[in-house]
């Protein structure tokens, strides 16, 4: 990629609020022209310090963020020319709907007619088209939250940061909301930086996805590859449904590894990020990698079955495996009973590709 | 049922028939008492030491009952007379007249009446006094050449006209005195412009009210301001600081100002050593309208500070954030999205201020001197001083209604209940 594909760039950015601690220790993150790069992490994890930093509401303590090439830390937000959506829309109770995507238009001091004309091109992208003259109080979450992204978008900004913008609406108006962004950012070509705490948000809508966790981006990837080849154990937990095993490394060949687990139990798996024999490792296996007729497959274990749960589209088995009794495996329903029950001891199977051996945590 | 509500629907009953409102209101109504027995002890309270000597006291801007009560015969003589005809009253008036006041002088009751018709005219307080050292010589028979004889005024139709006018149980006379008008001879008109006060006084009033209001928002909304997005700890200690002077008594603080602002006071002392103003012209901050501006704002600017910070505490900074994420200044994204959400604190605290210092006494009386006076000082006057209660009584309702007009303006405008003191 070129130089000019990059819109916004962090280099080496550190920012501390109290001089003691780091909140974001040494950025590092280049941001394609009209990609939707979600910033994903829990709390305090440094993303929404990024995302104000980027907007320039904070300032970094130490490095330098470039947009377009330019160095911005010294560039007020007003002369930044970045659209932004708030997580509480922010959208101004005194105007209203048609004064609020306005607004962004008076201050660049363009005429009337420019205004009337982009505010209703504006709305109508949204469907609001006959709410122009409400009060953002008039409408409902959905819909103010579709004039917040109207009216980050109304002064077409070539870049437009979320911060956490679907956190006050409903499971099913958010899911809905997720696919009417992802259409906007696909139809305008924008580049959209996404803040979010909710990982099947960044997994439905981003391009790439950086997992922020105590001020470090953990791992820089499209959502496929974060699900499927986590770089590491926070990773992995992270971001969906994880089964952890712990043990030892006995042996290494090549990209895959032996690990005795702590009961002895001996097992095969991915080499991602253990270095040497002797490590420490922490094992992870996705519940739905897990066969009940495990015959050719590189791991097999026994299994006692603990508890069965079912959720219509499929049912949830807990097991207690090598001594972890939360060990998880979600079995399609393909309608035909399955004659598991609480307390048998099943044989299960998964190949060694789909069993990370990542890095130890206690 | 054939009962149907406003909406065509049927009432709705319980189970037993009775209508559900009428068995809702039964089952309220224990809850009811019980409260009321609760607050009984303070509303009592409130209604005999307070509200009871108030009302009665306004009751006095109207009550003329001292001309009845103390000239009955007269009185009811003056009822016959025709006023209009240009004559003076008959002999029987004037033997009325002879009979009351021998009563009203061995009651001593004659002076008073004087002094209450003098407000209204002067010589009255004299006419009465003379008259009454006089009526017990009268001889018996032809009254009326002997009255003439004690004072000329008898002999005069105004002041006949005059004590028939105010010989009704009630009078707006009080009224139109605080009015700067008079209920005279000819009829309601305005005083004469040199005898004219106390419209002067009313505005003044209001116009010190309106300078001290805008002082007070002048100076409270930068620091309520602070106060609502200053870190927690920083804003503590200044809300503090901002309540203060509610700690310290009116007076302490009052007096203080008198220190500071004096000629030979803090201020000018200060002035002085710095060369700004020479010894002998000093500059006079106190006993006139600048001293009771400057004390006042002082005092009410709490009053002002609450209720911005009360409203200033619930926008949110992500406004102003959004506004300068659209590419506003500063200075655009304070004046076009913080101030207008502003404005019901400004309402709040506008109104609050301006109330309390329409009716402000203790710190006009200390620091005002003469022209920095207010309309309660000179109640206090016609109270204490003149023993006028009517006139006091009536300029007394025209401020109460001055400030509940005001305070139903307010609460259409603010609604009453937004108001939160911190």
């Amino acid at each position: 990629m070129s130089e000019k594909d990059i819109i916004v760039s962090f280099s080496e950015v550190q920012k501390s609020y109290d001089g003691v601690s780091l909140v974001v220790k040494n950025l590092n993150l280049d941001i394609q022209r009209g990609e939707f790069l979600t910033m994903l992490g829990p709390s305090g994890s440094g993303k929404t310090t990024c995302l104000m930093m980027l907007a320039g509401f904070e300032s970094a303590t130490h490095g330098e963020i470039y947009l377009n090439g330019r160095p911005i830390n010294n560039v007020p937000p007003h002369k930044r020319g970045i659209g932004m959506v708030f997580q509480n829309y922010a959208l101004f109770p005194h105007m209203t709907v048609a004064e609020n995507l306005a607004f962004p238009l008076q201050v660049r001091k363009m005429s009337k007619a420019e205004q009337e004309q982009k505010v209703k091109r504006a709305l109508e992208m949204v469907e609001l088209g006959a709410f122009g003259n409400r009060r953002p109080a008039q409408l409902s979450g959905g819909q103010q939250q579709r004039v917040a992204v109207a009216r980050a978008l109304v002064f077409e900004p070539e870049l437009v940061l979320m911060d956490e913008p679907l956190g006050a609406l409903d499971k099913q108006l958010r899911e809905q909301m997720q696919f009417e962004i992802k259409h906007i950012h696909e139809n305008l070509g924008v580049s959209v930086v996404y803040v979010t705490h909710d990982q099947s948000e960044a997994l439905t809508m981003s391009d790439r996805i950086a997992v922020f966790n105590d001020g470090i981006i953990q791992q820089l990837s499209g959502p496929d590859d974060l699900y499927e080849d986590p770089q590491n154990s926070f990773v992995a937990q992270f971001i969906g449904e994880n089964n952890k095993l712990e043990g030892k490394v006995t042996h290494v060949n090549g990209s895959l590894c032996d690990v005795e687990l702590d009961d002895g139990t001996r097992l095969k798996a991915d080499k991602v990020n253990v270095n040497a024999v002797g490590d420490r490792t922490t094992l992870s296996l996705r519940p739905e990698r897990i066969e009940f007729e495990p015959q050719g497959l590189e791991n097999i274990v026994k299994g006692k079955v603990e508890e069965l749960i079912y959720l219509g589209d499929h049912i949830r088995v807990r097991m207690d495996v090598a001594g972890n009794r939360e060990f998880v495996v979600k079995v399609r329903n393909r309608g035909q009973k399955r004659d598991l029950a609480v307390g048998q001891m099943v044989d299960i199977g998964w190949a060694a590709d789909d069993c990370k051996a990542l890095d130890f945590v206690q | 049922m054939t009962d149907t509500t406003a909406n065509g629907g049927p009432v709705l009953t319980t189970q037993d028939g009775t209508p559900l409102k009428v068995s809702l209101a039964r089952a309220l109504r224990r809850e009811k008492m019980r409260s009321l027995v609760l607050i009984a002890p303070l509303l009592i309270f409130i209604l005999v030491s307070f509200l009871l000597p108030i009302a009665d006291m306004l009751f006095r801007s109207v009550e003329n009952r001292i001309v009845a009560d103390t000239l009955p015969k007269t009185v009811a003589a003056l009822s016959a007379w025709n006023a209009s005809s240009g004559e003076l009253p008959d002999e029987n008036v004037y033997a009325a007249l002879h009979d009351d006041l021998l009563i009203a002088v061995d009651e001593k009751s004659h002076t008073r009446l004087g002094s209450r018709l003098n407000y209204e005219l002067s010589g009255m307080s004299s006419l009465f006094r003379k008259t009454g050292r006089r009526v017990d010589r009268m001889d018996e028979g032809n009254y009326k050449e002997q009255f003439i004889k004690v004072d000329k005024d008898w002999g005069k139709v105004e002041t006949w006209l005059f004590l028939k006018r105010y010989s009704p149980k009630y009078t707006p006379g009080y009224f139109l005195n605080a009015v700067d008008a008079e209920y005279g001879i000819e009829g309601i008109k305005m005083k004469p412009e040199d005898e004219r006060i106390y419209l002067y006084l009313f505005w003044r009033t209001m116009f010190l009210s309106m300078v001290i209001t805008g002082s007070c928002l002048l100076l409270g909304y930068p620091i309520a301001f602070l106060l609502a997005n200053l870190p927690l700890r920083y804003s503590n200690l200044l809300m503090i600081l901002v309540l203060l002077p509610f700690w310290t008594s009116l007076l302490v603080r009052t007096s203080a100002w008198k220190v500071l602002l004096q000629q030979q006071g803090v201020i000018n002392d200060t002035l002085v050593w710095l060369g700004l103003v020479s010894n002998t012209d000093r500059i006079v901050m106190i006993n006139n309208q600048t001293g009771t501006i400057i004390a006042m704002t002082h005092i009410l600017l709490p009053f002002m500070i609450l209720p911005l910070y009360s409203v200033m505490r619930t926008i949110s900074p992500s406004y102003m954030r959004a506004a300068r994420s659209l590419g506003a200044t500063d200075w655009t994204a304070f004046w076009r999205v913080y101030f207008p959400q502003t404005i019901p604190g400004i309402g709040a605290g506008a109104i609050l201020v301006f109330i309390l210092s329409i009716g402000y006494y203790i710190t006009p009386e200390l620091v005002g001197g003469t022209d920095g006076i207010f309309i309660s000082n000179r109640i206090a006057y016609h109270i204490s001083s003149s023993l006028n209660w009517g006139l006091a009584a009536a300029l007394g309702v025209i401020l109460l209604s001055l400030v509940l007009l005001l305070f139903y303006v307010y609460d259409k405008i603010v609604g009453i209940d937004n108001v939160k003191l911190g």
